[in-house]
C-alpha cells in the first residue's frame, strides 16, 4: 500500500495529454461562450426583425424597449416577482415536508401505503389547472389557495422519488441492520435515509420547477389580487391593457426565478453529495 | 493473548443437528451436523450453489432452518456476532471511521465513548491513517479491511465471513489472509469462512468441510493439523501441498458426485 503513496510525483505530460487538456479547456470555454453568443444573436436579429419591418411595440416590442421597460417597471415588477417567489418557495418547503413525510410513512407501513398512494397518483395526474377553480371557491384565503395548488403539483416527484430511494438501500447493508439488531428507528435514520437522500435531491430539483409552474398557474386561475399579486397576474393585467413589453419584462423575471431555483438547488445537491455519492465525484479523464 | 487450545480440547460454541434448508423445490442444505467449538477457523469450502451461503444466514440468525436445530452454548448476544460480506458493504455517506462505529452506534453508544476501540481495529487492519477517508477513496482492498475492522471492533466470539476475498488480486489476498490469521489470534475469536479457493481454505483453517451441491450437504471435514502462526513459510512449505491435495482431492469427489 505504502509503495505507491510514497513515489514522488512525477510530471511528464507528452503531446496526447495536452492535446486533450487545450480540448477540454476550450469546450469549458465554449460551454459558457456558445449561449451567450447565441443570446447575443437572437436578440440582435429579434431588434433588426422589429426596425426593419417596423413593427408596433404592441404587437411585438424590441429588447430594448422590454429592457426598459423592465427597468421602468421594477419597482412595481420586483413586488409582484417577492410575492411570486414567496409562494413557489413556501409550497416548496410544504411539498418537502409532505412529499418525505408521505415517504417515510408509506415505506413504515404497508397497509398506509395501499390505502393512499392511489390517491398520491391521482392528485398527480390531473392537471391543476383543472382543479384550482374549485380550490378557490371552497378556500377563502388567496395565499393558502395559491400554496394549495402549487405544492399538488410539486409533492409527487419528492413523494416518489424518496420512496424509492428508502427502498434502495443496499441488501447486504440491511442484512448488517438485521444482524446488529437494529431497530426500525435506526434502520430508517442510519441506512434508508441517507441512501434516499440522492434520489430525494433529484425530486427537489423538479419540484422546485414545478412549485413555481404551480404558482403561476393558480395565480392565473385566482385572477385579481389588488396588492397581493404576483408576476402572473401582472402578465394577464398587462395583456388586457396591450402592454406587451410588461408582458415581456415579467416573462423574463418569471424565467430567471426558475433558473434561479434550479441552479440553486443542484449546488445544494451537489454541496450535499460531493464527498460520495457517484453523480457528484470528478473524474480524470 | 487469549492462545488458541488443540483440536480436540476446545470448548464448544455451537452446533448444528441435522439442519435442512429448501426454497421452494430447492434443497439449498441437507442434513448438516457440524459442532462449532471456540477457537475454531473453519472452512466451508464447495462448488457454487452448495450452501455455503446458507450456512451462514443460517447462523447468523437471518433465516430459519426448515428442519434440524441449532444450539448455542450461550445464545449470542447483539455484538457477539461479525460479519463480513463479498462486497466491503461500507455506507458511502460515512466515513471510515464511522463505518466501524455501526455496531456500536446500533446500540446506542456515542462516538466519544467507543473511540479507542474503533482506532484499535483500525489500526490492527493498518487504517488507522485514513479514519476520516470516505470508502470510496480506498482500493478494494482497503475497503475489505474496513469491513474486517468493522466485524471485529465488538471483540466477538464468532465471525463469519462469506467469500471476503474473492473480488481481490492474489497479492492483496495473501496479504489480507495473513493479517486475518494475526486478528483471529489477538481477538481469540471463533471464525467461519467460505471460500472457493482450495489453497485459501488449508492455509487459514484448522478445520475445513467439503462441500457438494444439488442437494447441498458436507461431504468431508478436513483437518489442517499445523500449527500456527501460519505465515509465507508454510505457503510454500511441502505439509501445505499436501494439505491442498487431500482437499483438492475431496473437492473433485464433491464434484463428481453432484454431477
Ligand atoms: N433466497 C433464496 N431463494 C431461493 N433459492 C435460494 C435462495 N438462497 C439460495 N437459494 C438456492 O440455494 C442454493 C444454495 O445457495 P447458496 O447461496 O447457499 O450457495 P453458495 O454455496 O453460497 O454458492 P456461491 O458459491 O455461488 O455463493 C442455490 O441453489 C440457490 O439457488
Ligand atoms: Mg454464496
Amino acid at each position: 500500500m505504502s509503495i505507491a503513496e510514497n513515489a514522488p510525483e512525477t510530471v511528464i505530460e507528452d503531446a496526447e495529454e495536452k492535446a486533450r487538456r487545450k480540448s477540454m479547456q476550450i469546450e469549458k470555454a465554449a460551454k459558457w461562450l456558445l449561449p451567450v453568443v447565441a443570446l447575443g444573436a437572437g436578440l440582435g436579429l429579434w431588434e433588426f426583425i422589429v426596425w426593419w419591418n417596423d413593427i408596433p411595440h404592441y404587437i411585438l416590442p424590441g429588447p430594448t424597449l422590454v429592457l426598459t421597460t423592465l427597468v421602468q417597471d421594477w419597482v412595481m415588477l420586483f413586488q409582484a416577482l417577492l410575492i411570486t417567489l414567496q409562494i413557489t418557495l413556501m409550497a416548496l418547503a410544504v411539498a418537502v415536508i409532505g412529499g418525505v413525510g408521505l415517504a417515510v410513512l408509506f415505506n413504515q407501513s404497508r397497509w398506509i401505503e395501499m390505502s393512499f398512494y392511489p390517491y398520491a397518483v391521482i392528485l398527480q395526474v390531473t392537471p391543476v389547472i383543472a382543479i384550482a377553480p374549485l380550490i378557490f371557491i371552497y378556500i377563502d384565503s388567496r395565499i393558502a389557495g395559491l400554496l394549495l395548488c402549487a405544492w399538488i403539483v410539486a409533492f409527487f416527484p419528492i413523494l416518489a422519488n424518496t420512496t424509492l430511494g428508502l427502498n434502495s438501500a443496499d441488501h447486504n447493508l440491511r442484512d448488517l441492520f438485521r444482524i446488529y439488531g437494529a431497530t426500525r428507528w435506526q434502520k430508517l435514520r442510519y441506512l434508508q435515509l441517507p441512501s434516499a437522500l440522492p434520489y430525494f435531491l433529484g425530486g427537489l430539483r423538479i419540484a422546485g420547477g414545478l412549485s413555481l409552474i404551480g404558482a403561476v398557474v393558480a395565480e392565473y386561475v385566482a385572477g385579481t389580487g389588488g396588492l397581493q399579486s404576483g408576476l402572473a397576474f401582472r402578465i394577464l393585467e398587462a395583456g388586457y391593457r396591450l402592454n406587451i413589453p410588461r408582458m415581456f419584462a415579467a416573462l423574463i423575471l418569471i424565467a430567471a426565478t426558475g433558473v434561479i431555483i434550479f441552479v440553486g438547488l443542484s449546488f445544494l445537491s451537489h454541496m450535499l453529495l460531493r464527498k460520495w455519492h457517484e453523480s457528484a465525484l470528478k473524474r480524470d479523464g | 493473548m487469549p492462545k488458541t487450545l488443540p483440536l480436540d480440547q476446545r470448548p464448544p460454541l455451537m452446533r448444528l443437528d441435522g439442519v435442512d434448508k429448501t426454497f421452494g423445490t430447492v434443497t439449498a442444505l441437507q442434513g448438516m451436523s457440524v459442532q462449532v467449538n471456540q477457537g475454531d477457523f473453519i472452512s466451508l469450502l464447495g462448488p457454487s450453489g452448495c450452501g455455503k451461503s446458507t450456512v451462514l444466514r443460517l447462523i447468523s440468525g437471518l433465516m430459519r432452518p426448515t428442519s434440524g436445530r441449532l444450539t448455542w452454548v450461550d445464545p449470542p448476544k447483539r455484538n457477539d456476532l461479525g460479519v463480513v460480506f463479498q462486497e466491503p458493504t461500507l455506507m458511502p455517506w460515512a466515513t471510515v471511521a464511522q463505518n466501524v462505529w455501526l455496531p456500536f452506534r446500533l446500540q446506542g453508544k456515542t462516538y466519544v465513548e467507543v473511540r479507542d476501540d474503533i482506532l484499535e481495529a483500525l489500526r490492527l487492519v493498518g487504517l488507522d491513517k485514513f479514519q476520516t477517508s470516505y470508502p470510496r477513496e480506498l482500493s478494494g482492498g482497503m475497503k475489505m479491511r474496513v469491513s474486517i475492522a468493522r466485524a471485529m471492533v465488538t471483540r466477538p466470539k464468532l465471525i463469519l465471513m462469506d467469500e471476503p476475498f474473492a473480488a481481490l488480486d492474489e497479492i492483496t489476498r495473501f496479504k489480507l489472509n495473513n493479517d486475518l490469521l494475526a486478528l483471529k489470534e489477538k481477538i481469540g475469536c471463533t471464525v467461519i469462512f467460505v471460500t472457493h479457493s482450495v489453497f485459501e481454505s488449508v492455509f487459514l483453517s484448522d478445520r475445513i468441510l467439503v462441500m457438494a451441491a444439488r442437494p447441498g450437504r458436507v461431504i468431508e471435514e478436513l483437518q489442517v493439523d499445523a500449527p500456527y502462526p501460519r505465515d509465507d513459510v508454510f505457503r510454500t512449505s511441502s505439509e501445505y501441498a499436501g494439505f491442498t491435495r487431500k482437499a483438492s482431492d475431496a473437492l473433485h469427489t464433491a464434484m463428481e458426485e453432484a454431477a
